[in-house]
């Protein structure tokens, strides 16, 4: 058990998405503290994949700027060593399987807790492949986060009644990016989940606005926004940290 | 480990997005509904000999056997099915399954071209809407392909990202799917990918090897000493071996694409370089760096210039039932020239791959041996290629 639940416990989450290394890790440590100084519950670290296959063209191209600019695991998880120092709000990382199988499952996740990361997102991790880390995950006490989405259907108990830490309800089909519209029927994903499950849910996929943070984060238990955030970083570069500062602090007061 | 469906060995899986998991479970039940249904054997027989021109030839290479003075060479001929390529097969097929599951248009990706104009054939034929993804540095390479693909009412969508070869075409059809599931189908092209892909790709390749077992026997009466197939994704590999794994005396011999050699970064030989990792919906080998970063990978042919292999063939290389060798560029553009001087048969230049390998072979072995090489496609499409490879200012 981790500290996950803890984010929860300030009202409904605001959950910011951050790829490491975008541009380069120091700007990522700047914004990952204005992030927290303005209201984040929890944030969710990005390690970047050369082939991110859920992930849409703006999270994509952050992928490529952070590679190209020669991050590395093991250099973010220096960055989260240091960022632990003085960040006390739970912190997980979204990745894909390979970065943590290529790794080295054991010494991946043992390092994770070692440094103080409390969950793993990873997209390509079905429920059906699971058992691929959870064990290691439990051992550690990492959780492995389970994410639903739109098509999961019958299988929505199934996920819920074993999630861990929370679980990341996918609000569209496709690829992450920002909508002007997200059509599916949340309310009723919602119940289904908490009939099998008292693991909190946030939703993310497409959001960017306060007014739709706030619809999502009335929905469940709060909202995650990844691309909206990335689109800072691609226009302000450094000097992102205030921009994002202020965006999340817009979007934790709407939904507050 | 996990218990998770299509495995072979440690390999295969679903690492997929849960967005998708639905979808491949309803193709996994339509499959295992309609491979054993007659009605749907007899169309897609139907639709192999009438449309497709099967069964291929199993062709005695005479001139070539005498000059390379060894082992007597036959040629599985696949690129004499229309579209010129062993890749109408498993399209046949996944086509009418999918036609049978409702679906209205098929997805693609493509890295030569041969499996986009496949596809697109089958959606014109079956009255299918067709999409192909394929890596822009290949549309220009295969311009020949695009124009094919968009004449047979197919759209063809360039993909810039990554690399902008095959593999960066298989994730964005892969994202492509997960945005449109409802009306559309996957049409994966290889044995690769999120089961049931990896056995569904193999099983409607798998006539290849049904058909050499079949005419062998006819022509020789006994089963042949080597089969040999190039390997990219490896669905003509996997086509041709299959009915042969039973058959232990028989070499399962796969050719991979070493580019400008394994020694040096410019190389798609995945199981000779890579190392077990997770990508594409399956665990498996791959070319990648010390973190798991997908390497970029470099082959003279399109068609085999991805970064992975299909987990049978992994699974395969891990017992030693089949063995995996590396061909150069150089190797292959030699091969591409000997069968077209030898035989009058212009082979794809992925298949010439097979064709190296064979040439290195036979004198090694016996006049009373048999080897099958698979010539799984035509290499119209690689002339220009070629040329410019031998320094002549050739374009389509």
């Amino acid at each position: 058990m981790s500290n996950i639940k803890s984010a929860f416990e300030n009202g409904k989450a605001f959950i910011p998405f951050i790829t490491c290394g975008d541009p380069d890790l120091k700007t990522t440590a700047a914004v990952v503290r204005a992030a927290v100084q303005n209201g984040a519950d929890l944030i969710e670290l990005g390690i970047p994949f050369s082939d991110p296959t859920a992930e849409g063209p703006v999270i994509q191209g952050a992928n490529l700027r952070a590679l190209t600019g020669g991050v590395t695991t093991d250099k973010i998880f220096d960055l989260v060593r240091g960022l632990r120092k003085d960040v006390k709000i739970p912190m997980v990382f979204m990745t894909y399987a390979n970065v943590v199988f290529s790794y080295g499952a054991e010494r991946f996740i043992s390092t994770c807790k070692e440094i103080g990361i409390d969950g793993l997102i990873l997209p390509d991790l079905p429920f059906e492949e699971k058992e691929e880390f959870l064990p290691l995950c439990r051992k550690y006490e990492v959780d492995l986060i389970s994410l639903i989405a739109p098509t999961s259907e019958n299988r929505i108990a199934m996920i819920a009644r074993e999630a861990d830490g929370f679980l990341y309800i996918v609000s569209s089909l496709g690829v992450t990016g920002t909508r002007s519209e997200i059509k599916t029927d949340l309310a009723s994903i919602v119940a289904m989940v908490r009939q099998s499950t008292d693991v909190p849910c946030a939703i993310g996929f497409g959001i960017s606005t306060p007014g739709q943070a706030k619809k999502m984060a009335d929905l469940s238990d709060g909202a995650i926004v990844g691309s909206a955030i990335i689109k800072l970083l691609e226009k302000y570069g450094k000097d992102a940290p205030k921009y994002v500062g202020e965006y999340v602090k817009a979007m934790k007061d709407a939904i507050r | 480990m996990t218990n998770s469906k299509g495995r072979f060995g440690i390999h295969g899986g679903q690492y997929v997005p849960e967005t998708l998991m639905n979808a491949i479970i309803e193709l996994e039940a339509a499959y295992e509904h309609f491979k054993d249904d007659p009605e749907f054997n007899r169309e897609l027989t139907e639709l192999f000999n009438e449309y497709a021109g099967r069964p291929s030839r199993l062709y005695y290479a005479k001139k070539m056997t005498e000059d390379l003075g060894g082992a007597k060479i036959y040629l599985k001929r696949e690129d004499l099915n229309h579209t010129g390529s062993h890749k109408i097969n498993n399209v046949l097929g996944q086509a009418l399954l999918a036609k049978k599951m409702g679906k209205t248009r098929l997805i693609a990706e493509t890295g030569a071209g041969q499996h986009g104009v496949a596809t697109a054939t089958a959606a014109a034929l079956l009255n299918m809407e067709c999409v192909v993804f394929m890596g822009e540095e290949d549309t220009i390479r295969q311009a020949l392909n695009v124009y094919r693909m968009r004449l047979l009412g197919a759209e063809v969508i360039p993909v810039k990202t990554g690399t902008a070869t095959l593999k960066d075409a298989v994730s964005e059809a892969m994202r492509e799917w997960s945005s449109r599931i409802d009306d559309t189908h996957y049409c994966l092209g290889s044995v690769m990918g999120p089961h049931p892909f990896p056995v569904i790709v193999r099983d409607f390749q798998a006539v290849i090897s049904r058909e050499i077992k079949q005419q062998l026997q006819e022509k020789e009466g006994k089963l042949p000493d080597a089969v040999i197939a190039c390997v990219g994704g490896g669905s003509n590999s996997m086509g041709s071996f299959y009915h042969f794994i039973e058959n232990r005396d028989v070499a399962l011999i796969g050719c991979e694409a070493a580019g400008r050699g394994i020694d040096t970064f410019e190389t798609a030989a995945t199981v000779n370089t890579g190392r077990v990792g997770i990508f594409h919906g399956m665990k498996s080998y791959f070319c990648q760096d010390e973190y798991g970063q997908i390497a970029p990978v470099y082959s003279i042919s399109a068609g085999l210039d991805y970064p992975g292999v299909g987990p049978e063939h992994a699974y395969l290389h891990d017992i030693g039932r089949a063995r995996y060798v590396p061909i150069t560029d150089d190797e292959a553009v030699n091969a591409f020239e000997y069968l077209s001087r030898m035989e009058g048969i212009i082979p794809a230049i992925e298949s010439a791959h097979a064709v190296a390998h064979a040439m290195e072979l036979a004198p090694t072995m016996r006049k009373d041996q048999i080897i099958v090489i698979t010539i799984s496609g035509r290499g119209d499409k690689d002339c220009a290629a070629i040329a410019r490879y031998r320094g002549e200012d050739i374009h389509e």
